[in-house]
Order: structure tokens, then sequence, then C-alpha cells
């Protein structure tokens, strides 16, 4: 019964190995960059929640190229093979959809997991770090991953060219990511910015991630991982009841 | 012989587009089966549903017995299908892309029987060769390959011959032919009339998503005759109107479809009576390319009980 998800899950985790460079040595050194130009313009001037700069930079970009990468491999992969047409492969087998839809969702997490790794890996040499509560750690990062392959299967399953899927991801999932608190605190921002802020999904993902570094945070873990559920629960309604209905995939 | 695969009353709609007009058929086990339209008759549409690619509007697909909707699973196992266009999943090698799509169908450690796949399709070689870096000839075997990984009785090859080299193609209908004698049904869709003609014991064709004609191979051939005459006359001389009923004419050209040799003859004579005077005449032997014309042009349509 499970060997479908299994094999599938294989595929997908082979597909963005063989070509790790760009999947997972790509944006670890992206990330890298970021942390070091913004913490050598920052670092001597800021601190956020009593946290230097470049320590308090860090789990963001870690949480922030995890949710981007998670995004782009189950978005890529999907659209990949509907334009090549070889998405018959995964569609002439009898793998029921949620077995589609947890295979290409666990795969996109396991890139997250991975590229957040590698980016935590390169980076917590530049400053100094704590790890004080590492199960919400592990725990927002899983959720988030989750949240973005789900937006990425919604993606690549929706989109029928690589350029609507670009425009879904520039000008969607980056805003999201990049105005969600990576790179500042919520409570640095002006009232409107705050409240804006609070509607974006992955500024809870990142808060939560970083309180478990540093045990401080703008909104309690609890509320965050609440809201994160919800998000998770909701996509992942939406994008089975896709899959069910064979949008795109069986006309 | 029992039914390996039964299409009643599919119809699907494209938009405003009726791709399948109420199709029935009923494919025995162990058939060769031949399916020939004209593109954008509906075959690859049919195909598709019985794939579970495309979901019917209407009506009821099973493959040995289970139905392709309800009962996916079963159905799926049991069916083989090679896709018209020639894709291929680039991140793999050969090997590697016939243990995931074993794996798909719940298949482990199917290292033997891939084996014995790939010396029968002349890939051996090629087994650890990435698909990006194979032939196009060599990526059609590899998707035959793929669809053969899971053993199942029912092979769909959709067109699988298009634009493949003359020594493949024979190399192929070899190894079809004889999956097909082992007891595999064999559902072929192709534009060669004469791979058609060859291979497939029993034929549809398909205009307009409809069934236009439903028979043994044999059959079809037999029923526009054994000889078809053409034949032009000269001057302004018409044809006697005994054996005007009898002809079809398309720019001066009478066409007879003869049963026997022997009605040549009283033909000759009935339009030496009537004055004619013959400028032009062939004798050809009626061949699938002349019943899926004649089919198509006319519509003759004629829908057999299938056995």
């Amino acid at each position: 019964m499970l060997s479908g998800f299994r094999t599938l899950l294989y595929k997908e985790l082979l597909r963005f190995w063989k070509v790790s460079f760009q999947t997972v040595g790509a944006p670890v050194l992206t990330a890298l960059l970021y942390l070091l130009i913004f913490s050598h313009v920052l670092e001597s001037h800021v601190q956020v929640h009593g946290v230097p700069y470049g320590a308090f930079l860090i789990p963001g970009l870690v949480i922030m190229s995890a949710l981007q990468n998670a995004f782009a491999n189950s978005s890529s992969s999907l659209i990949q093979s509907k334009v090549t047409g070889s998405v018959v492969f995964v569609l002439l087998p009898p793998i029921s959809y949620v077995e589609f839809f947890l295979a290409y969702v666990v795969a996109a997490m396991l890139r997250g997991v991975m590229v957040g790794l590698g980016v935590l890996l390169v980076t917590m040499w530049f400053a100094p770090l704590t790890f004080v509560a590492p199960h919400w750690i592990l725990l927002f990062i899983v959720l988030g991953g989750g949240i973005m392959g789900t937006l990425g299967m919604i993606a690549g399953i929706w989109a029928d060219k690589f350029d609507q899927l670009a425009g879904f991801q520039n000008f969607l999932i980056l805003p999201l990511t990049m105005l969600s608190g990576v790179f500042y605190s919520i409570h640095s921002l002006p009232e409107f910015w705050q409240l804006v802020s609070r509607f974006n999904p992955v500024f809870y993902m990142i808060d939560g991630f970083r309180f478990g570094f540093f045990g401080v945070s703008d909104v309690a873990p609890e509320s965050s991982v609440a809201v994160v559920t919800a998000t998770l629960l909701l996509v992942s309604a939406a994008t089975l009841a896709l899959l069910r209905s064979g949008y795109k995939l069986r006309s | 012989m029992s039914v390996a695969v039964a299409i009643s009353q599919v119809e699907k709609r494209f938009g405003s587009l009726r791709a399948l007009a109420g199709v029935s058929l009923q494919i025995g086990e162990g058939e060769f089966f031949g399916l020939l339209g004209p593109n954008g008759a509906g075959k690859t549409t049919l195909i598709s549903c019985l794939a579970g690619l495309v979901r019917p509007d209407a009506g009821q697909l099973t493959v040995m017995g289970h139905d392709v909707l309800g009962d996916y699973r079963e159905a799926r196992r049991r069916l083989g299908v090679v896709p018209q266009e020639l894709v291929f999943d680039p991140f793999f090698s050969v090997r590697e892309t016939l243990r995931i799509q074993s794996g798909y169908f719940g298949i482990r450690h199917n290292d033997d029987w891939i084996d014995e796949i790939l010396a029968n399709l002349d890939l051996t070689a090629k087994a650890d060769t990435n698909m990006r870096r194979l032939s196009g000839g060599m990526k059609r075997r590899v998707l035959v390959a793929q669809a053969l990984v899971h053993k199942p009785p029912v092979i769909v090859l959709d067109e699988p011959t298009a634009g493949v080299d003359v020594e493949l193609r024979q190399g192929l209908w070899q190894f079809i032919r004889r999956l097909n004698h082992d007891g595999h049904t064999v559902i072929l869709t192709t534009h060669y009339l004469e791979e058609a003609e060859a291979l497939c014991a029993r034929i549809a064709m398909l205009k307009a998503g409809k069934v236009v004609a439903l028979d043994t191979t044999r059959n079809l051939l037999a029923r526009f005759s054994g000889q078809t005459l053409n034949l032009r006359l000269a001057g302004a001389v018409q044809l006697p109107p005994a054996l005007q009923a009898r002809a079809t004419e398309n720019g001066g050209i009478w066409t007879f479809h003869l049963a026997t040799l022997d009605e040549l003859e009283p033909l000759l004579a009935a339009l030496r009576v009537g004055g004619c005077v013959i400028e032009d005449l062939r004798l050809t032997q009626t061949d699938l390319e002349d019943v899926f014309l004649g089919v198509m042009q006319e519509g003759r349509v004629s829908e057999r009980t299938p056995c």
C-alpha cells in the first residue's frame, strides 16, 4: 500500500540530491553572503531582543532558506515533469492522491531541513548561538517546510509554464519570506506594518523558530505553533482537494 | 474468450469538442487489437481514459474486470501503457528509471525481470546510461520497458513506431508479438496501416469520437472484396445505370469493388455493350488502406456486436 509513497519519496529525494550543488550548495552560499554583508554593516550598531545582530540573523536565514527551498523543490519537480510530459510515469501507476501529496511534501520538507542544516553549519561560526529549546527549532522547521512544500505543489500543479511559476515565487513566496522578520524584529516596525506582519504565517514560523535558539520572541511560541499548524492544515486540505479533483493533472 | 478490456458508452468532451461520443468496445484476453483513425479521432483520449489520465464524462471502462476509476489500483496494476510522446525523466539512468517504475507498482527487487526486458529490447549496454544521453530510438525502447516492469496482462502502445527506424521497428514488433504469444493482450494505435494489417487480428476504426468499424482484420478486408478496379472512360459516354449503382465516382475515376476476379469479365462486357471506351484501368488488391479510406470517406458505418 505504501510502496507508491516510498518510491515516489525516494525518487524526489534522489532527484534533488543528484543536483545537490544547485539545490543545497547554492542556497547555503546565498545565506552565507547575506550573513557576511548584513552582520558586517550592522553588527556593532544593532542588538535585537538583547542578542547581537549576527546571532539574531542566523536563525532567520536558516529557516528562510529552508522555506524557500521547500517551495522550490515540490514546485520545480512538478512543473518540470508536467512540461516534459514525464509526469505520466507517476500518474499511470496505482498511487493514491494522498500518497502523491505526502511524497512531494515530505521530500520538499527534507530538502528544506537539509538546506537549513547546511546554512546553520556554515554560519554558526560567525556569531555566538545558543540552542535554548531545540524541540521548537525542529517543530517550526518541519511545519514550515511542510507548508511551503504544499504551496509549492499548488503552484506546480497550477502553473503551465515556467514563467508562471517564477511569478508565483517572486511575487508571493519571496515577499512573504523576506518581510517576515528574518532581518528584523517586527517590534521595530511602525504599528501598521506590525499588524500586516501578523497576517503573514511565515512571520510565526520564523519567530517560533528563533525562540528555539534564544528563548525570546515577538509572540509566544505556543501561539505561533497554533497559527502554523492551522495554516498547514488549511493548505493541505486545499491541495488534497485539488489532487482529488484531478485539476490539471487528470483532465 | 474472457474479456480483458471492456469499454462501454464512454463519452468525453473538451470544451465544445466532443472527443469521444459514446464508444463501446470489448477486447478479449490474448487479442492483438488495433485502434485506427485519423488525427483527432479520439484514439489517444480513449487510451487516456483507460489509463486513468483522463476522466470520462460518462460510461465505464474496465481492465481485467476492474473499473479504472472505482478500482483504479487493481486496474492500473494490470495495464502497461507506452505513451505516444517521447518522454523521459532526465535525472536518472535507464536502470534507475526502471527500478523506480517498479517501486511505483509495489515491486521491489525486480532486477531479474528488468535485466530480461533490457536484454530483449537490446538495452543491456545502456543500463547505466543517463536517459538524457540516449538516442530517440533508445528512449522509445525504455518507454516500452517502463510499461512492462510490472508484467501487465494488458499492454497498450500508442503509436509506438512513429519516427522510429525500420530496424528498431522490426525488433520492437518481434518482441511485442512474443509477448502477445505468451498471453498478453496487446492494444495498438498506429498510423501505419500495413503495420496494423500485419499484426492486429481485430480492428476498431474511430472517426470523430465514434467507432465506425469494428471487425476482424480479415472481415474488414473481405468486406471491401478482394480487388479494387479503377477506370476512366473516354469521351462523354455515361456509365450504364446498372453499373453506376455499383460504383463510386471521384474526379472522373470510377471505382468498383470486386469479390473475385470472376466478376471482371462480365463487367467489361457490360461496359462494351453500353458503348463505353476505357481510357485507363487499374486493378489492385484491396488492402487496409482502402478499407480505412472507404470507411472514413464514405462513412460506411457497420458496427458488429463484439465477439
